[in-house]
């Protein structure tokens, strides 16, 4: 090599091949694999060395690709999956045994698993649970909960197969494959290298005053192709998911309300961007007094965020019954306390990202999100244009967990390809989707709650304040669900639950698995052990005295005659209680720091929109070749959704769903399966899919007037159907439909609710699941640090459309409420990357035992019902309530780090840290 | 802007000596630091320089070059007063971290939770910098950290290698990292010890080195001092052997629980350093 010469091309090997590469300076050779070298497996979640999707082998060494300057890899061999994949015996098996287990959900973290997986069977074939721990430590996973992927990789018996996947079979994903080979596109996957991107110019203070600089002679930079602001918008300049509340800007006009929020964007040449920081753009600031918590922008003092929303309360909500009051002054014993809890980040590990280009002068815009439709919506109105001249291809989605409902890249995308006339595309940093993304309320929850002698609630009275943000987003959602909710899955007779949503100048808080209701959980269900406590009650045998049953009126008064599956779930951890009781009582005999404790919370979740209409519409058809086409609208953001609305529709039709061709969410073609949220696609969706099948099988069998139980088979251009008699149709005879089919339905479902009247009584939702968690811990009770030892988790989902979804739906859900209990809070300006803001590895996940109950419901898809939010809501309560119980404090606050529990321990303090 | 990979130390250095550049290792410091639109006028890589990647173990002592990985010295056959600096690697993010990020640069960056101070500053570690200019200096490691992100290198000047003394036989070392999850963590605080104990079991050599407790990682004297003659299993760990510590609230914790959680620490690494 030469003395002092500065290097500029390099050569090295990549998955086999020479390859030869000129990367700027510095450049990370994450992007130069990407952007150079076609290698897209390779997945950017932060840029940071936080996350490792990015882990590559260099030389058989697994590094992240964003830390590693692309000269290092002069001379060297370097491995992305897809080279593995295709020339590693190894990482073909674990390919197998990842689809074998649903270790990939998402996917955005699967090529960085799978690669440091691969290097550490190189080296140890038959590694234990410790060391696949210690060697994908280095990989973050939001989807999983981790449990599957330790089972993937030591070579655990498989518990998802390929087969005919009959409703309750745990089919493979249908998607799996694509995942595991690193084929995968996310948001981010789709640009051609080297167009135009995106820069979102942002507000660093939490409110200030802006002003332009001289943007035209910013614009004629040689670089740059366009500036955008909001002079820019042809439509609306404003967004929002609740009709009544579109109020967040696409760009900010004269003034910011958070730190993060948009102001402009560059639309430039990528090595523009190279050497641009958004501190020379052509604005200045002036920072604002601003309110930074509910207490703050409730003081008389605080500036108003939003005209006509006077104190800066955006609304509330509101459910009573009975004589709350009475009830409690009746109680043998009350107790009350005041919980909070911080902002929680989703923490995806795909970041916001999207491309865009004219298309026939139609905008068409690919990007991950949870709400095609609601986009396009969103869109044609900021956009100003018909909703006909907009077209959303969803890409993948790496995590949504609720963020991905709001609008985010969209508008930008849409704007510079419009404005320029060329394709463009943005990923936003870690540090952008962190300050802008939307975030888990914030609240404060005081709440009372009184019980007779024998045990059963008598009254119950809560208020629940919550940090709503700058915008709206869905917080008025929140407001209105967790008054519905915050009961738990109790039968209470006397109760009142008030919420109220403040505005801050802190970022949008949106939905986050479970709409405020994980936060109200925390509240109930802590309460619920001290209130056992004074009544000398078991916990469990407290919760199954008290549980909602059949018959038993909600606290918005719905009566459901079936499906209430509460008690069994509790009733399930009976033996699990008993036996780690015991178990942590003798551990606890010894004396020392570490104390164990046991801990149990239940919780339930209305599935699909609180009294509103929420339809999803599913289209199938046959094409003359004989293959049947299933137009798949429900997001799957990794839940699983195409795998179960395979298996639903492939069961009523009578074919396998290995037969099925799917197509995605794409809004030219597909119908509106409704956003992916508020745990109603298995609910909704699926009885779309249901209805989808069972109409196109009764099309085909009228055609012929076959017998209704005729076994269906596709051949290549015919029907044979076989029952009583044979019948037989040449598709090629039939005329074709102007969508290429020769039969075709589309079913609509909506599920059957009834409003809330002012005191909140009515039907909000047609169906509930239900959950509950036991967790056991052990304290450190001189460092105040908690390790969970275990999990087990009883879920009434009505059917298990795939116990193996089930399970990993369990998981993911619980590693979430983990975090949530125990480490994460989002402070704007303090811990915006996924190095201050932790969210669990594979280290902090214990094994967690799933019980699925299945108590059907008559409305539900094969009696099925919704799981994706029940998941996390009891976790939480369950760790703090093994946590008191190890240690004797309660925390009211979450999360409980080390040095919160540690300052409760030490002062005694009962009413917690 | 440009980028050299020299493989001589005496072009690393010449190249250093005119003007100010980014020396880059593993660059696990170097890009999450780096800031969007400011790039140095030049990028030295140091990985491909030789001699700079050994380890080497001989009478004088230890000696790690300044490319040495936290995976190279995990896997090494070191003494077991090298067991607090191994520990030390194990706990650095994780693997992919310690594929690439090296102990020099460690503390170049001068973090005040930079996990291999303590252990270094308990194998009484000196620095090694070299300069085309004045050739190459010692820096006894407690000197080489002047402040958070500050070291007591020049411009043209950079670390060539870690050299530790020779550890007395029987010399044993515990590592103790607190923070709130188990890997990619950045220390709440960490303590490393070194105790050789007399042949009655007492302890005739204690070193104790604490980190992200001050601005920079420091070994506790009048603890160590204390320490002298006592048996391990009497030994008590008070507030007044912190007095020299000076922690820090921010989003990890607060000083007082700091305080509190690393007096707890140092007893349990002492016990373990200590155990036989
Ligand atoms: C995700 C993640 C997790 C991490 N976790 C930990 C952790 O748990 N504990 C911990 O202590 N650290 C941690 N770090 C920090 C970092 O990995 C370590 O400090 C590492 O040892 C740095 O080594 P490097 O070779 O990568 O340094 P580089 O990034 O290459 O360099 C670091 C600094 O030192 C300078 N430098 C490097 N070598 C020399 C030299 N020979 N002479 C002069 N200057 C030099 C560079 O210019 C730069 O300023 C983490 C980092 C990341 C990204």
């Amino acid at each position: 090599m030469n003395k002092q010469m500065p290097e500029l091309s390099l050569s090295f090997t990549l998955n086999s091949a020479r390859v030869s590469a000129t990367p700027y300076p510095g450049q990370r050779l994450s992007e130069l694999l990407r952007e150079g070298l076609d290698a897209r497996d390779v997945k950017i979640g932060c840029d940071a060395g936080d996350c490792g999707a990015c882990t590559v082998l260099v030389d058989g060494k697994p590094v992240c690709a964003c830390l590693t300057p692309a000269h290092q890899a002069q001379g060297r061999d370097v491995e992305t999956l897809r080279g593995l994949r295709q020339n590693e015996p190894i990482a073909a098996r674990l390919a197998e045994s990842f689809q074998d287990h649903g270790a990939a959900q998402c996917g955005i973290c699967t090529p960085g698993m799978m690669v440091s997986a691969v290097a550490l069977l190189r080296d140890n074939p038959a590694p234990d649970e410790g060391a696949v721990q210690d060697a994908l430590g280095g990989v973050l996973c939001r989807c999983t909960g981790y449990r599957k992927i330790i089972d993937a990789v030591v070579g655990a018996p498989a518990i998802a197969f390929d087969g005919a996947g009959e409703v309750g079979f745990a089919l493979r994903r249908v998607d799996g494959a694509a995942k595991v080979a690193g084929d995968e596109l996310f948001g981010d996957d789709v640009a051609p290298p080297g167009c135009l991107e995106i820069l979102v110019i942002r507000a660093p203070y939490p409110r200030a005053r802006f002003s332009f600089g001289d943007l035209e002679a910013f614009a004629n930079t040689p670089g740059v192709a366009a500036v955008l602001t909001a002079a820019d918008i042809p439509g609306k300049n404003a967004f929002g998911v609740i009709p009544q509340f579109v109020d967040q800007p696409v760009f900010a006009e004269e003034e910011t309300r958070f730190r993060g929020e948009a102001v402009a964007a560059v639309v430039a040449e990528p090595a523009f961007l190279v050497q641009f920081a958004p501190q020379m753009f052509p604005v200045s600031w002036t920072e604002l007094p601003a309110a930074t918590d509910i207490d703050a922008a409730q003081s008389p003092q605080a500036a108003d965020l939003h005209e006509g929303r006077a104190n800066n309360v955006m609304c509330g909500g509101f459910v009573t019954c009975g004589d709350p009051k009475a009830g409690l002054a009746r109680a043998a014993t009350t107790v009350e306390g005041r919980f909070q809890s911080g902002f929680v980040e989703h923490g995806y590990i795909e970041p916001e990202a999207g491309f865009a280009e004219i298309v026939n002068g139609r905008v068409e815009l690919h990007a991950c999100t949870q709400a095609p439709v609601m986009d396009l919506e969103a869109l044609a109105d900021i956009l100003g244009m018909d909703r006909s001249q907009i077209r959303i291809l969803p890409t993948a989605v790496g995590g949504g967990f609720g963020s991905k409902l709001d609008i985010t890249v969209q508008p930008y995308l849409a704007l510079a390809a419009l404005k320029t006339g060329k394709p463009v595309r943005i990923c936003y940093t870690r540090n952008e989707s962190m300050q802008s993304s939307t975030k888990r309320h914030p609240s404060d929850i005081t709440l009372r709650i009184g019980a007779d002698a024998q045990g059963r609630i008598t009254g119950f009275d809560f208020l629940g304040v919550f940090d709503t943000g700058a915008y709206a987003s869905w917080g008025p959602t929140v407001a209105n669900r967790v008054p519905v909710h915050a009961s738990g899955p109790y039968r209470i007779a006397h109760y009142r639950a008030e919420s109220k949503a403040i505005h801050t100048n802190n970022p949008p808080a949106g939905a986050f698995r479970g709409f405020g209701v994980p936060q109200s959980a925390i509240a109930q269900e802590c309460l619920f052990d001290e209130l056992a406590e004074r009544l000398g009650l078991d916990p469990l045998e407290f919760r199954i005295l008290n549980a909602l049953e059949n018959d038993v009126p909600t606290v918005c008064g719905q009566v459901f005659h079936q499906g209430v599956g509460i008690k069994a779930c509790l009733e399930a951890l009976r033996p699990a209680w008993e036996a780690e009781h015991r178990a942590a009582a003798g551990f606890n005999e010894a004396s020392g720091p570490l104390r164990r404790g046991v801990g149990v919370a239940a919780g339930w979740y209305g599935c699909g929109n609180t009294s509103l209409p929420n339809p999803s519409t599913f289209r199938a058809g046959v094409r003359p070749d004989g293959q049947v086409v299933l137009h798949q609208g429900a997001m799957d953001i990794g839940q699983g959704a195409s795998t179960v609305m395979a298996q639903i529709f492939a069961a009523e039709l009578g074919v396998t769903p290995g037969a099925l061709e799917l197509v995605g969410a794409d809004t030219d073609v597909t119908p509106d399966g409704g956003k992916t949220s508020a745990s109603r696609q298995t609910f909704v969706s699926g009885n779309a899919a249901r209805l989808a099948g069972a109409a196109l099988r009764a099309a085909i069998l009228a055609k012929v007037n076959a017998a209704p139980d005729s076994e269906i088979a596709f051949g290549q251009g015919e029907i044979r159907m076989r029952g009583a008699t044979e019948h037989h149709i040449d598709l090629a005879a039939l005329p074709v439909d102007a969508l290429g089919y020769v039969f075709r339905a589309e079913e609509t479902y909506d599920p059957p609710t009834k409003p809330l009247d002012a005191n909140g009584q009515g039907a909000p939702y047609a169906q509930f699941g239900y959950a509950a968690h036991l967790a056991v811990v052990e304290v450190d009770t001189a460092m105040g640090t908690v390790k969970p030892l275990k999990f087990v988790a009883a879920h009434d989902v009505g059917r298990a459309i795939n116990p193996m979804l089930v399970e990993g739906q369990v998981h993911g859900g619980i590693a979430q409420g983990l975090g949530m209990a125990l480490m994460e809070e989002y402070l704007p300006g303090r811990t915006e990357n996924l190095h201050d803001y932790l969210i669990p590895t594979i280290g902090d996940i214990p094994p967690i035992e799933t019980l699925i109950i299945e108590e059907p419901d008559a409305h539900g898809p094969y009696g099925a019902k919704g799981l994706g939010e029940h998941v996390l809501i009891p976790t939480a309560p369950a760790i703090l309530n093994a946590i008191k119980a190890a240690t004797g404090v309660r925390l009211h606050r979450v999360p409980a780090t080390p040095q919160r529990l540690h300052d409760a321990l030490k002062t005694g303090d009962r009413n917690g840290a | 802007m440009s980028y050299f990979s020299p493989t001589a130390l005496a072009d690393a250095l010449d190249i250093l000596s005119r003007g100010p550049g980014k020396i880059i290792a593993g660059g696990t410091d170097v890009y999450p630091s780096a800031r969007p639109g400011e790039s140095p006028d030049y990028f030295l890589d140091l990985t491909r320089v030789d001699a700079l990647s050994a380890i080497r173990q001989n009478a004088a002592g230890t000696y790690f070059g300044a490319t040495v990985t936290w995976t190279d010295i995990v896997r090494a056959d070191l003494h077991p007063a090298f067991d607090a600096l191994k520990a030390a690697g194990r706990e650095v993010g994780s693997v992919q971290i310690q594929n690439a990020g090296t102990l020099a640069g460690n503390l170049c960056n001068a973090s005040p939770a930079a996990d291999g101070v303590p252990a270094l500053l308990a194998l009484e570690a000196v620095v090694e910098i070299a300069s085309a200019a004045r050739g190459a200096r010692d820096v006894p490691l407690a000197d080489f950290i002047t402040g958070v992100r500050q070291t007591a290198l020049a411009p043209d000047e950079l670390v060539r290698g870690i050299r530790v003394p020779p550890q007395p036989e029987g010399m044993q070392s515990a590592f103790e990292k607190l923070g709130s999850r188990t890997y990619l963590v950045i220390s709440i605080c960490m303590t490393a010890a070194n105790v050789l104990l007399d042949a009655r079991g007492r302890i005739a050599e204690a070193r104790v080195a604490v980190g992200a407790c001050s601005a920079v990682a420091q070994r506790l004297a009048g603890l160590e001092k204390r320490l002298i003659g006592m048996r391990p299993a009497d030994l008590r760990v008070t507030p007044e052997d912190l007095e020299d510590l000076s922690p820090i609230d921010d989003v990890r914790g607060t000083a007082s629980y700091r305080l509190d959680a690393v007096q707890e620490q140092i007893q349990r690494t002492l016990q373990r350093a200590s155990a036989a």
